[in-house]
């Protein structure tokens, strides 16, 4: 892997957006304060602090075990269904700590959609089920009204055209790439205002994964997205800003373009030409 | 603020919003608390059993105090009742049964643990559970029209000429007594210690193996001495299991074994088991004394069968956890 | 290194050979009553069933002819009986264990299931005797339901709770993240996602009660008729098959055979349905 940085630099800001001005005064919708996150004893996440710009993507890369997994699950209070994990800290969304006791979290991952690393369809259910069952499940009835929500979130997916004259087959006997298609408009279908994506790319074949890089930056139109990934070029592609995190710290967080071609500290450097993880 | 839906931005949305979901927090815990509670009604259950047997056996045991269990009057006409004849039944038929169960059962679990291909040890695994789907009162049917004659006029006449100078081997062959008891039941428990001591068998790591081939060793010889080892707190477990399911059966027992309560020592003769005398005699107690007495020996099989089942789950998971 | 003596060697071998030789016999001695267990069930049955058995009730005593058709509706009303109350307590105590049920409670509710399934049935029955029979005065086909759904409750527990963890961490964090409430996800997900295992469970359970005689000596008792009250005596194939088997007529005792030919019938089906469910479910499964 030895490839010479220069060549590596440039082949990372080939593929960035071009033209894109940053806007750095972008609101924020989610706000991370001092944010500790643990698995029983063992320290994943240290005293992080990152805010996410509405109607945004956000990247957040680093080798594997540096607990950007475990951030994102505390963005929507998932990583307290792990038994034994706990945090410290905040996460304001809209000004709001989530993690107030008064909250609760079944509202917040309403608000916060999640799409998870594998394909993950309700087995039992029809592609329509699926899309409809974060509705339905809750007590929602009405069928023309789930209608429209069904084929508006199929189609936000870019799956409508595929599954249209199928919708009652089982989620599971559509191939991979649709199946993460699914689970997308599954997540949209509750009309979530942030989309956190955990690695949602890295179980399929490339043709899928462009895809659903392509969805993401269609979907920045209406939804906040964080997407977390171990592939950088990904990351260069499809995001505005990126944070770069080790051994549960954020290391260095800030636009993209300049993440990637003029990093401020060594260790992201290092990261991006490779010399490890 | 609060947490509640609100309507989408997109774009073009011309579908109204969904109604405003209030997720209600007070139903995950009371779901919690409803399946806590079916959780521990099984632990009230058993405690409700042993307080209930307790006090309907208490007549009998402030009557006859510990001496009931080896009294062998039983006597419901007097009132007198001793439990001994019963006890006895129950013990010889059960050992009699793991004498004829464990060597076949062991057979059959090594064989299918160490020996046979995968296909042909699947159909015979599920061959040997089917033995254990039978229902009780099919085997005491068969019991008495095909085995009972069949010792009677084959097994009893052949014991007794070669070995008939034992005590054990003595007497006119009736066929229905405690030899035909025993081999029902030995029957009975091949399914239960079979299974689980191939179980623990599977469970020997394969080094174990590996290491005595390595020095040249049959496969016999492996099994010998170093899987049969290493499993053999599981396997005595499994005949602790066995001995349970003898020693509670109650129909094939009840159909076979002669439902006489006498201490003999010769395997040819009738006798009668604890769960075969609650069978036949608990409708027709005579009176709440005789009533009680029997729940009392109700009372003695529920302990046993609390203990056994302790004892051989604590054997067998300290194999499987290892 | 001097190579051991030919003889030993020879030895050896041929104590493997017998050994294995043994061990196959042990099969085959196993093997040998299921056969004619079987055989002699299904030749003596077969002769014995006619329309008459499944329609007509038992006749007097010492009179021909006659069959075991209350004795069916009675078996197939305890199941039921027996059913709503080892169902309910079955599943819902399994998914305690599956859901909630690591710490030391979990262990302790799993002993006692373990211990309930060992204790012999007839205990189970001096049980429902005290509680039940005693106080109403009489036999009763609920006495007989509740003991066996007593019988039933460990079984439908351990499986459920062997299915319900089959069920994928990632279908369930799916459902939570969708901001479905952890019961909603756990009934309607969880459970439903299990709900093809759970059910072969049932069945597993429902074949050993409906073979179960012991419980019914003296809590549903027997009856020689129709029967729809609840709170009276009932006849059961299983008690019915024993009176027959014990007594003195020949004609009793083929019609015993049918009998047992129908149950094991029954009892083979929903064993082998069960099976090969389970198998197609792991099969097709992920």
């Amino acid at each position: 892997m030895s490839v010479p940085a220069a060549l590596w630099t440039q082949a990372l800001s080939d593929a960035l957006p071009k033209g894109k001005a940053m806007d750095s005064a972008a609101p924020e919708r989610l706000h991370v304060e001092d944010l500790h996150a643990y698995f029983g004893r063992v320290h994943a996440v240290r005293g992080l602090s990152i805010g996410f710009a509405t109607h945004r993507i956000t990247a957040i890369i680093g080798p594997s075990g540096c607990g950007k997994s475990t951030l994102l699950r505390c963005l929507n209070r998932m990583h307290e269904v792990v038994p034994g994990a706990w945090m410290e800290g905040r996460v304001l969304f809209d000004g709001r700590d989530i993690y107030a006791s008064d909250v609760d979290p079944v509202a917040v991952r309403r608000r916060i959609g999640m799409v998870f690393q594998r394909p993950n369809p309700f087995p039992t259910m029809s592609i329509y089920d699926n899309v409809a069952a974060g509705l339905r499940l809750v007590g929602f009835r009405d069928r023309r009204a789930l209608d429209g929500i069904v084929e508006r979130s199929l189609r936000e997916a870019a799956l409508w055209d595929e599954v249209k004259d199928v919708l009652g087959k089982p989620g599971t006997s559509l191939s991979g790439g649709q199946q993460q298609r699914l689970c997308i408009a599954r997540a949209l279908a509750v009309q979530p205002e942030v989309l956190l994506m955990d690695e949602p790319a890295s179980a399929l074949d490339p043709a899928s994964t462009l895809k659903i890089e392509e969805l993401a930056k269609t979907l920045r139109a209406t939804l906040t997205i964080v997407i977390v990934t171990h592939n950088m070029q990904q990351a260069a592609r499809v995001s505005d800003s990126t944070a770069f995190m080790l051994a549960g710290e954020l290391i260095e967080f800030g636009p993209t373009a300049e993440i990637f071609t003029r990093p401020k500290e060594k260790r992201t450097e290092d990261y991006i030409t490779g010399r490890f993880g | 603020m609060s947490f509640h839906f609100r309507t989408g931005s997109r774009a073009g949305a011309l579908l109204p919003p969904p109604a405003p979901y209030r997720p209600r927090r007070w139903a995950d815990g009371a779901f919690r608390s409803l399946l806590t509670a079916f959780g521990l009604s099984v632990i009230l259950l058993v405690a409700w059993i042993a307080v209930d047997l307790v006090g309907a056996a208490l007549p009998a045991i402030r009557r006859f105090g510990p001496a009931f269990l080896w009294t062998s009057r039983w006597d419901p006409v007097h009132g007198i009742f001793g439990a001994l004849p019963f006890v006895y039944g129950t013990v010889a038929s059960s050992i009699l049964a793991l004498a004829i169960g464990v060597p076949i059962s062991l057979g059959v679990a090594i064989f299918l643990a160490e020996i046979s291909p995968g296909r042909a040890s699947v159909v015979l695994s599920f061959m040997v559970e089917l033995l254990a789907a039978i229902p009780s009162v099919i085997l005491g049917l068969w019991g008495i029209f095909v085995l009972a004659p069949w010792v009677r006029t084959s097994v009893e006449p052949a014991l007794s000429a070669a070995f008939g100078w034992l005590p054990l081997f003595r007497g006119p062959a009736y066929g229905i007594g405690l030899l035909a008891a025993g081999l029902v039941l030995g029957i009975m428990v091949i399914p239960i210690i079979s299974s689980v001591s191939r179980d623990v068998l599977r469970a020997v790591p394969q080094e174990q193996r590996e290491a005595m081939y390595a020095l040249g060793a049959t496969r016999w010889e492996v099994i010998r001495h170093a899987v049969l080892p290493y499993g053999r707190a599981g396997i005595i477990g499994a005949v602790i299991l066995g001995f349970g399911r003898a020693f509670g059966e109650t129909m094939a027992v009840t159909m076979v074994i002669g439902n006489r309560p006498q201490i003999v020592p010769s395997l040819f003769q009738p006798a009668y088991t604890i769960a075969a005398a609650l069978a036949n005699e608990f409708s027709e107690a005579t009176s709440d004394l005789h009533l009680s007495a029997l729940v009392e020996m109700a009372l003695v099989l529920f302990a046993v069968s609390l203990l056994i089942n302790a004892a051989a789950r604590w054997l067998v998971s300290r194999v499987m956890r290892a | 290194m001097r190579a051991p003596a030919a003889a030993t060697e020879r030895r050896r071998r041929i104590v493997d050979r017998v050994m294995t030789g043994l061990t196959l016999g042990a099969i085959l001695v196993a093997v040998l009553p299921l056969a004619s267990v079987l055989g002699y069930v299904v030749l003596q049955g077969a002769s014995a069933l006619n329309w008459a058995f499944f329609t007509h009730l038992p006749a007097p005593v010492g009179e021909a002819g006659g069959g075991m058709a209350n004795a069916m509706a009675g078996t197939l009303t305890l199941i039921g009986l027996a059913a709503c109350v080892g169902v309910p307590v079955g599943v819902l105590g399994g998914l305690f264990l599956a859901e909630a049920g690591g710490g030391p409670w979990g262990w302790w509710i799993r002993f006692t299931a373990d211990v309930l399934n060992g204790i012999p049935s007839i205990v189970i029955g001096v049980f429902v005797y005290t509680l039940v029979v005693v106080p109403m005065k009489r036999f009763s086909a609920l006495a007989g339901g509740l003991a066996l759904g007593i019988i039933m409750i460990p079984l439908v527990m351990r499986t459920t709770e062997e299915m319900v963890r089959l069920v994928p961490l990632a279908i369930r964090e799916a459902s939570l993240a969708l901001g479905i409430p952890w019961w909603v996800t756990t009934l309607r997900i969880t459970l439903r996602t299990a709900t093809a295992g759970v059910i072969t469970g049932v069945m597993l359970a429902v074949a050993r009660i409906g073979g179960e005689t012991a419980p019914l000596l003296f809590t549903a008792f027997n009856n020689q008729f129709w029967q729809s009250r609840l709170d009276q005596p009932i006849a059961s194939l299983t008690v019915q098959l024993y009176n027959y088997a014990i007594a003195p007529y020949d004609d009793w005792h083929r019609q015993a055979w049918a009998g047992a030919l129908v149950l094991m019938a029954i009892t083979l089906i929903l064993n082998v349905a069960a099976r090969v469910a389970g198998r197609q479910r792991v099969a097709g499964g992920r």
